[in-house]
């Protein structure tokens, strides 16, 4: 972006908005926001409290647990669906309907079949990565060059040796374009969850902070789960780019 | 001494070259209804370069997916070595139109992939492939990716792939289309001294006129829609000078014009 001749880098439209918000606090027009500074000392504050370590360590594990579930059960259905028709057909009506549905509905119904507990929250997170994963992984299967199959073939390549050395490695950009989007989807996931559930975790410090107006530190409880998020989606995207190379070059 | 002289006639008589690959009332109909071959009869004699020619649609890349046992014929049999097949097998070797290269895979690993396969150990498929991939021209560039090379040698390293499995017969599928004319020129060149090397069956499938004249013992001239055998020429052009000599051979250029000749009722 350039200003009047000025190169704006991108980092400065978020330094905007946040001396926006600064100004905005100390008017204290609307008690909801205190002054950024303030939300950002008590970050140290937050972060520093074993209530928040205990919260933040439950989340971090049912999200991780959550998240290799829906990877272990939506890589091999993505697989099956790309690869059969059948297994398509069956699923694939189900896979796009949960892809796109509210999720946040279902929670109640997880935490009647899971209970008040972490349980419910990693069925969460599994619940909302799972399905972008799958239809990503689908996808990707479904793109993998015929003559490439062909060539396996040719050179007797046995049905398992054709999807571990072929289908897999080519459809990784899309497998891991998915997991990325599905840790996107499952942060949303342990938080919804934890704020439903709203006895455990995040969820009751969130609950906490809310109900007793501590606005500070429920700011700076936000901008940790939103940082966190970018970061964990940022490390799938450098795993990525590792592999940008073959991902660009397949179809040329 | 008279044992020889008894023997002799037998010797000389004009036995028929041994068939490597033998094409029997092949037939393909596609689910679709399209009938892409009808009763095609053809035999390979081994050593032999012959080549696969005519329009597109008349089928020629579907004749070699069936021998290369990759698309099912609808009736008929393709035997190769006396074995009727109707799967891929250790026997044939298929090198791509597009090259079909893993693009995550080195130059190397890509040669020796067919040996991987098959479950040979890392060390002794390497040494071959490397032996292979040096004798088509590559050698240096075994720890390079196939997006750092050009067509022209990406191909190689199919060609490579195909020649590192060691199998009788090699099944060429337009290898030159999606390699640019200098480069294509060297390459045919290549393949030609290959041959002197290695004693393969090679089926070859173009659509360019003086690609197969120039490469082949014989030429096997489809017709499309269904695709039929409609002419077998032997170009007996000698290969021993120089390439300029033989693309500048009034014989050459006889039978280049002669095929044409023949081809042009297809011509949209």
């Amino acid at each position: 972006m350039t200003i009047a001749g000025y190169r704006i880098p991108p980092l400065a439209s978020l330094l905007f908005w946040a001396v926006i918000w600064e100004i905005v606090g100390h008017l204290g027009i609307v008690f909801l926001f205190p002054p950024l500074s303030s939300v950002v000392m008590e970050l140290g504050q937050v972060v520093g409290s074993s209530t928040f370590l205990g919260a933040a360590w439950m989340t971090v594990e049912s999200f991780v647990l959550g998240l290799l579930l829906a990877i272990a059960v939506g890589v091999p259905m993505g697989l099956l669906m790309g690869r059969f028709n059948a297994a398509d057909k069956l699923l694939g009506m189900w896979v796009n309907l949960f892809v796109s549905a509210p999720l946040s509905a279902l929670v109640p119904i997880i935490m009647i079949l899971f209970g008040m507990g972490q349980a419910t929250i990693i069925v969460t997170v599994f619940m909302f990565a799972v399905w972008i994963i799958v239809l990503d992984t689908r996808a990707g299967v479904r793109d993998v060059p015929n003559s490439l199959n062909e060539m396996a073939r040719s050179f007797g390549a046995s049905g398992w040796q054709q999807l571990t050395k072929i289908t897999l490695l080519a459809a990784l950009p899309e497998i891991l374009a998915g997991i990325r989007l599905g840790v996107v989807r499952g942060v949303k996931g342990v938080v919804i969850g934890q704020l439903l559930v709203s006895i455990v975790g995040l969820g009751e410090l969130f609950e906490l902070y809310s109900r007793n107006f501590l606005m500070e530190e429920f700011w700076a409880l936000t901008l940790i789960v939103f940082a966190f998020a970018l970061g964990a989606a940022e490390l799938i995207a450098i795993l990525e780019r590792k592999i940008d190379f073959y991902a660009g070059v397949r179809h040329g | 001494m008279i044992a020889a002289v008894m023997t002799r006639p037998r010797e000389v008589a004009p036995v028929a070259p041994e068939a490597s690959v033998e094409v029997r009332d092949l037939c393909k109909v596609y689910p679709t209804g399209t009938e892409a071959l009808r009763g095609i009869n053809l035999t390979f004699p081994k050593g032999q370069f012959t080549s696969l020619l005519g329009p597109s649609g008349c089928g020629k890349t579907t004749l070699l997916k069936i021998i290369a046992g990759l698309v099912p014929a609808t009736s008929g049999e393709v035997v190769v070595n006396g074995r009727t097949v109707t799967k891929p097998g250790p026997e044939r070797a298929f090198v791509f139109q597009d090259f079909a290269l893993m693009p995550w895979a080195t130059v190397l690993r890509n040669a020796a992939f067919g040996l991987e396969l098959r479950g040979v150990a890392r060390s002794e498929r390497e040494a071959t492939a490397k032996h292979y991939i040096d004798q088509v021209g590559l050698a240096g560039f075994e720890n390079r990716y196939p997006h750092e090379l050009s067509g022209g040698m990406r191909q190689r390293v199919g060609l490579a792939r195909a020649l590192a499995v060691k199998a009788d017969v090699l099944l060429l599928d337009e290898p030159f289309s999606a390699v640019d004319e200098q480069n294509r020129r060297k390459f045919q060149e290549d393949l030609l001294q290959l041959r002197q090397v290695e004693n393969k069956t090679l089926i070859f499938v173009t659509h360019s006129i003086e690609e197969a004249v120039y490469l082949s013992d014989r030429i096997v001239l489809l017709s499309p829609r269904p695709g039929r055998v409609s002419d077998i020429i032997e170009p007996k052009i000698s290969r021993e000078r120089s390439p300029e000599d033989i693309r500048r051979d009034p014989e050459y250029l006889d039978i280049v014009e002669d095929i044409w000749r023949g081809l042009r009722n297809y011509a949209d």
